[in-house]
């Protein structure tokens, strides 16, 4: 199959391009083709840099019979110290190793062992030699697996979205979207010097542009949840989680397996340009990115002797209950041990609009407590209005103020309710920019902050401030027109003019006093417990 | 006859600064600036003291007391009006002083000592006339317009004692004197300014278009921002509207959350207030001196069907403790917080701090 690829090398590389400008998926076939030759091409330039002249001639044939990688290989053996000149030689290996195996079942076990062996030590040889420091990463693969599961010394890759200022991250992402056949977006406006790194995108050139419609790449579901996620229609840490599990649903259900593929592989596949095209649309949150992992682990455990329909319906009952488990009764976990927080009398404020809060709010007030809420609302995103209209809609007694006012209001105020975007492991809370803000400010009032927050947000990232991985929003939003005079609509022509619209920011666990969570209350601290107990149980 | 002629115009006068007065009550901020304000009353002051009749410095004090009083009521926030009126009684009492030939620092200072051995009031109520007092005191508010005129100089001459290169300031809202001295220190070093909006009316996006026309790299945030951003500024330098008597603040809605913050990462926090601004209040409960403006700038009223059932509050200003505060700049240099009750018994008599 290989040397056939190499033989009449033009002929499927048209039929890929042709695909490609067609706008078709590719088959799988086409795309391993296409994965093979780019790995050439890199081991091609690899071994360019190489001064034995010998090797590169052997590695000018790309795709090699498995004679060759066979002889040099127990040469190589005994010799550790030919370290670099057994790295081309094997590196070609693992490469055509399949193809070998295809090529030629024949060969004896024995023989095949020792390859592999031989590579084995080679490459770790070669690995060790070249990168002697980074211990952690090479230590555990070198030893038998005596390493305890808990620990996980491996350094989880960086995620690209948070690396901009990083050039060979822009290509990389560049081309892994184009593999996947989804458009690039593009960065919108002047970005504060700070936040290089990440991206800002504007909200009237949405992703959906520039695909074709009925795109037959993404699913429709799919770009339907992206334009609402983009265009903000869809907003609040549960309800993006929840519309993109059954956007998933409806993919599932839509989904047949094509011949020779099994479900539990493809169908992962399947979701993973849907999920960079969700990421363009707007980055996902810590919520979904739960979600997602939790259902590519259901995906991957279904067996391979179940039936397609059997699996399909095993998958959609798994989704139906992680929403059920850990959103909705969660909630009624939270509301339940909250509810004992709040006493007659007691004047609540909230901020913003977190759809926990909000539902614990509204079963305090079926429960006959007294209370009334004093709702904080912030430019540009407003989102306090829609908290107002549901609580007042329940006739709760509410009052309404911006952000800058909150230190005159706060002497009212008994209790402080926030809702969590997120809580990362080292116990800083995520939430909505201006959190943090109404913590500081109820500590210095001496006010109890209590944040609420369902397990399935709880992440395992670190993080001290707001900058490093953050969100940034369209920068027009914060022009602001009053009768009839705006100030800063020219901005972008004013070259030392730049617009900041975080999304984000985390508070340090010092000002939170208690988060109430549907295993209970806990303080900040405990997070990395109960992320622990979760990776146990699972 | 001149006279009266003389007295309607005077009337005219003072009834045009009060409607004036009165209009610039709004939230956007007073029709002028502060340093404009005090300019208009003590030009007006100089006028009366001119045109009105008085025969001892007694009268012109009640007249100047009876007219404090009515610009006072007119905008009770507004307190320069009130500030010039006191500066100006202790001008007329230095200068009654200087021409009845006694000292004046023996007459200044209440001193227990003075109180114990004098047993009593003052003996002279200020009845004596004086021909020259009136030219006297023409003069010596001429002096203190001079002083008015230079103040926002004064500050920004001291810009650059304060701001060094490659430092990230923050502020907040509109202040014509942070204005000026961002912009002075600009001309000779290079800084990052990131300006807070100050909703609902936010005039920092006034502050930083005109910063930004500058030079100056200015960068807008909301104001939910400012805790976020604060852990990478290294100054916070802001204007107020009022210096009260304990070192206090009274300054934009948001700027105690600023100073919170700042204080929360040790960033030095810097007023920069002009003398005129030191008003002789103390705060005595936090919410006597508060000021509202409509809530439809908060709440518009295209949320009309909930209006009726919620309470909407749209303060105007924030009070700022004095332990929050690490420097005021002012026309006449640098002072720590606690330095401020000392400054204004050299500005203002006692016996004035009730007009």
């Amino acid at each position: 199959m290989a040397d056939s690829g190499e033989t009449d090398g033009l002929g499927p590389k048209d039929g890929i391009q042709q695909a490609k400008t067609d706008g078709k998926e590719l088959t799988k076939d086409e795309k391993q083709r296409l994965r093979k030759e780019k790995k050439q091409q890199k081991k091609g330039k690899e071994k360019k840099d190489d001064k034995a002249s010998n090797e590169s001639e052997k590695e000018k044939k790309p795709v090699v019979s498995s004679a060759p990688p066979a002889s040099s290989v127990p040469s190589t053996q005994p010799t550790t110290q030919k370290a670099p000149p057994a790295v081309p030689a094997l590196v070609p290996g693992p490469a055509s190793e399949t193809s070998a195996l295809a090529d030629k079942p024949a060969k004896s076990k024995a023989e095949l062992k020792a390859e592999r062996r031989a590579r084995q030590e080679a490459e770790r040889a070669s690995k060790q030699g070249k990168k002697g420091d980074v211990v952690g990463q090479q230590a555990p693969t070198s030893k038998p697996k005596a390493v305890p599961s808990e620990l996980q010394p491996v350094v989880k890759r960086l995620p690209e979205h948070i690396q901009l200022d990083n050039p060979d991250v822009l290509k990389k992402l560049a081309k892994k979207y184009e593999r996947q056949q989804i458009p690039l977006r593009s960065d919108y406006g002047y970005k504060v010097s700070l936040f290089s790194h990440l991206h800002q995108y504007s909200r009237k050139a949405p992703l959906t542009q520039q695909i074709s419609i009925p795109s037959t790449v993404i699913h429709p579901a799919i770009v339907r949840l992206g334009l609402q996620y983009s265009q903000g229609i869809v907003a609040g840490s549960n309800a993006r989680s929840v519309a993109l599990l059954h956007a998933f649903k409806q993919v599932i259900r839509d989904y047949t397996t094509p011949p020779n593929e099994e479900l539990s592989r493809d169908l992962v596949n399947k979701l993973k340009p849907y999920i960079s095209f969700l990421n363009q649309c707007r980055p996902l949150s810590a919520s979904m990115g739960n979600a997602i992992k939790h259902i590519k682990k259901e995906i991957s455990n279904i067996p391979s002797q179940w039936k397609e329909e059997e699996a399909k319906r095993s998958l959609l009952s798994g989704i139906d209950s992680y929403i059920n488990e850990k959103i909705i009764l969660a909630a009624e976990a939270v509301a339940k041990s909250a509810i004992e927080k709040i006493s007659d009398g007691d004047v609540i404020l909230v901020y913003g609009c977190s759809s926990l809060v909000n539902h614990i709010l509204c079963k305090a007030f079926e429960k006959n407590r007294k209370f009334r809420v004093i709702v904080v609302d912030s430019r540009p995103r407003l989102e306090g209005r829609e908290a107002l209209r549901r609580l007042v809609q329940r006739g709760i007694s509410c009052t309404y103020v911006l952000i800058s006012a909150v230190s005159y209001i706060l002497p009212e105020v008994s209790k402080v309710f926030l809702g969590a975007h997120a809580l990362l492991a080292n116990g800083y809370v995520m939430s909505r920019v201006g959190t943090s803000q109404i913590a500081l400010v109820a500590k210095a009032f001496n006010v109890p902050v209590l944040v609420c927050c369902e397990t399935y947000k709880f992440c395992e990232r670190v993080q001290t401030d707001s900058f490093v991985s953050n969100e940034l929003d369209d920068p027009d939003d914060l022009i602001v027109t009053r009768k009839g005079k705006t100030q800063l609509e020219h901005w972008q022509q004013v070259r030392s003019l730049g617009l900041l619209n975080l999304v984000y920011d985390v508070t340090p666990p010092d000002f939170v006093d208690l988060v109430i969570t549907d295993l209970g209350m806990i303080p900040c601290t405990s997070v990395p417990v109960v992320l622990r107990v979760k990776n146990v149980d699972q | 006859m001149p006279g009266p002629d003389r007295e309607t115009d005077l009337t005219e006068r003072i009834e045009a600064f009060l409607s004036d007065l009165k209009r610039g009550g709004s939230g956007t901020g007073p029709l002028r600036g502060s340093a404009e304000t005090a300019r208009e009353t003590t030009s007006l002051l100089r006028r009366i003291t001119a045109h009105a009749r008085w025969s001892s410095a007694e009268d012109l004090m009640e007249i100047f007391r009876k007219e404090g009083r009515r610009m006072t009521a007119a905008q009770p926030s507004e307190t320069t009006v009130g500030n010039m009126i006191r500066r100006v009684l202790k001008i007329v009492r230095e200068e009654y002083a200087r021409s009845r030939g006694s000292s004046e620092e023996a007459d200044q200072q209440e001193s227990l000592h003075k109180l114990l051995t004098s047993g009593g009031l003052c003996d002279d109520n200020f009845k004596l006339h004086f021909a020259t007092l009136k030219a006297n005191v023409i003069e010596a508010i001429n002096e203190l317009l001079t002083e008015l005129e230079g103040t926002t100089d004064n500050i920004a001459m001291q810009a650059l004692e304060h701001i060094h290169s490659n430092e990230v300031i923050m502020t907040i809202g509109r202040s014509r004197t942070v204005e000026a001295f961002l912009k002075d220190a600009a001309r000779k070093r290079k800084f990052h300014v990131i300006v807070a909006e100050c909703a609902p009316f936010c005039q920092g996006h006034k502050m930083a278009t005109s910063l930004s026309e500058a030079g100056i790299e200015t960068t807008v945030i909301a104001d939910a921002a400012i805790f976020a951003v604060m852990s990478r500024v290294n100054k916070v330098i802001i204007g107020t509207q009022t210096v009260l008597a304990n070192g206090g603040l009274r300054a934009l809605n948001g700027t105690h959350t600023l100073a919170l913050a700042a204080k929360h990462h040790s960033t030095p926090l810097i007023v920069c207030a002009p003398m005129f601004k030191l008003s002789p209040q103390f705060p005595n409960e936090e919410d006597t001196f508060h000021k509202f403006v409509s809530p439809h700038e908060v709440l518009p009223f295209t949320e009309g069907e909930i209006l009726s059932k919620v309470n909407v509050h749209c303060p105007v200003f924030d009070y700022v403790p004095p332990d929050l505060i690490t420097l005021f700049i002012s026309n006449i240099g640098g002072h720590a917080p606690s330095y401020i009750y000392r400054l204004m018994s050299e500005l203002y008599h006692p016996e004035d701090h009730e007009l």
